[in-house]
C-alpha cells in the first residue's frame, strides 16, 4: 500500500488526524472558490464548512476515481451554486446547454492594449473592474472560468468537478473569456 | 463586417491560445492574423486578459483568515495540524 492509499485508508476509517490534515491541505482552494463565485466573506465562510462537514461524512464510500482535491472541489462547487440558485432562483443550471444568442460571440472591441505595462493595467480600481467582471458571468460560465483560469485546474479536472464534458468546460471557458476580454478593452481603452 | 475566416479563429482562439490547436491551423490562423488587425488585437487582448486573471489571482489569493480557520476546526470538532518547532 503507497502512502497516498494508506492516507485514504485512514480518512474512510474516520482518523481525526487525516481528515484535519486533508482540510489544512485544501482549505484555501475552497474558501478561494467560494469567494469568488458569491463575493461574500461570510457566505465563502459557510461553504468551507459546509464543504467539510460534507466531506467527513461522505468519505466511509469515497471511492478515488478522482482525487481528493477535484472531490472537494465539486462539493464546494455544488455547495456554492446552491446559494446563488436560492438567491435568484430563475438562474440557468450548470447542467443545462448555456444557448449562444446570435451575435453574443462577436468582437466589439478592437483597440489593442496588450502592450501596455503589466503594473500600469493591474492597479487598485483596474483589480476592482475585474473582479467586477467576474461577478457578472452568468454562474454557469463563472465557475468554469474560477476554476480553469483562477484556480488552475486542467479542463479534465473542471470537467470531472462539474460532470461536465471536456467539450462543453471549452465551450463555457470560451465565452467567458470572450465576455471579459470585451469588458477589460472597453474600460482600457477609454483609459490609456 | 468579419469574415468567415474572423469567425472561424475566433471560435478557435481559445485552443489557440491554450496549445491545443493542431499546428497547421495555427499556421493558418497567424497568416490571417499578419493581415488583419482587428483580429490580431483580439487574439493579443486575449490573451492579455487571460494572463491579467493569473497574475491578479496569484497576488490576491487569500489565505483563510486565523479567525475562519478556528471556527472552522471547532465546527468539525478537530484539533489543527500541530507543526514541529
Amino acid at each position: 500500500m503507497n502512502s497516498q492509499d494508506a492516507f485514504l485508508e485512514k480518512l474512510r476509517a474516520g482518523d481525526s488526524v487525516a481528515f484535519a490534515q486533508l482540510v489544512e491541505a485544501n482549505q484555501r482552494n475552497v474558501y478561494n472558490l467560494a469567494l469568488r463565485m458569491l463575493n461574500d466573506p461570510q457566505e465563502a465562510e459557510d461553504v468551507l464548512q459546509e464543504t467539510f462537514l460534507s466531506a467527513y461524512k461522505a468519505l466511509p464510500g469515497f471511492e478515488g476515481r478522482s482525487s481528493l482535491s477535484t472531490w472537494l472541489y465539486r462539493i464546494a462547487s455544488n455547495a456554492s451554486l446552491m446559494r446563488l440558485r436560492k438567491k435568484r432562483p430563475e438562474t440557468t443550471s450548470i447542467d443545462e446547454p448555456l444557448e449562444m444568442e446570435e451575435g453574443e460571440s462577436l468582437p466589439r472591441q478592437f483597440v489593442d492594449w496588450s502592450s501596455v505595462p503589466e503594473d500600469e493595467l493591474l492597479n487598485g480600481e483596474s483589480r476592482r473592474m475585474m473582479d467586477e467582471a467576474v461577478a457578472e458571468l452568468p454562474e454557469g460560465l463563472r465557475i468554469v472560468f474560477v476554476l480553469r483560469d483562477i484556480e488552475g485546474l486542467s479542463t479534465q479536472e473542471a470537467g470531472e468537478v462539474l460532470e461536465l464534458s471536456e467539450a462543453a468546460v471549452k465551450t463555457r471557458l470560451h465565452r467567458a473569456r470572450l465576455a471579459l476580454r470585451e469588458k477589460l478593452s472597453a474600460y482600457f481603452a477609454e483609459r490609456l | 463586417m468579419p469574415s468567415e475566416m474572423c469567425k472561424n479563429l475566433l471560435s478557435q482562439l481559445s485552443e489557440y491560445l491554450d496549445g491545443e490547436l493542431e499546428a497547421a491551423f495555427c499556421t493558418e490562423i497567424e497568416r490571417h492574423m499578419a493581415g488583419c488587425p482587428d483580429c490580431r488585437a483580439v487574439v493579443n487582448t486575449m490573451e492579455k486578459t487571460i494572463e491579467l486573471y493569473r497574475i491578479a489571482s496569484n497576488a490576491s489569493r487569500s489565505e483563510v483568515p486565523a479567525d475562519v480557520q478556528d471556527r472552522l476546526f471547532k465546527v468539525l470538532k478537530i484539533d489543527a495540524p500541530t507543526h514541529g518547532e
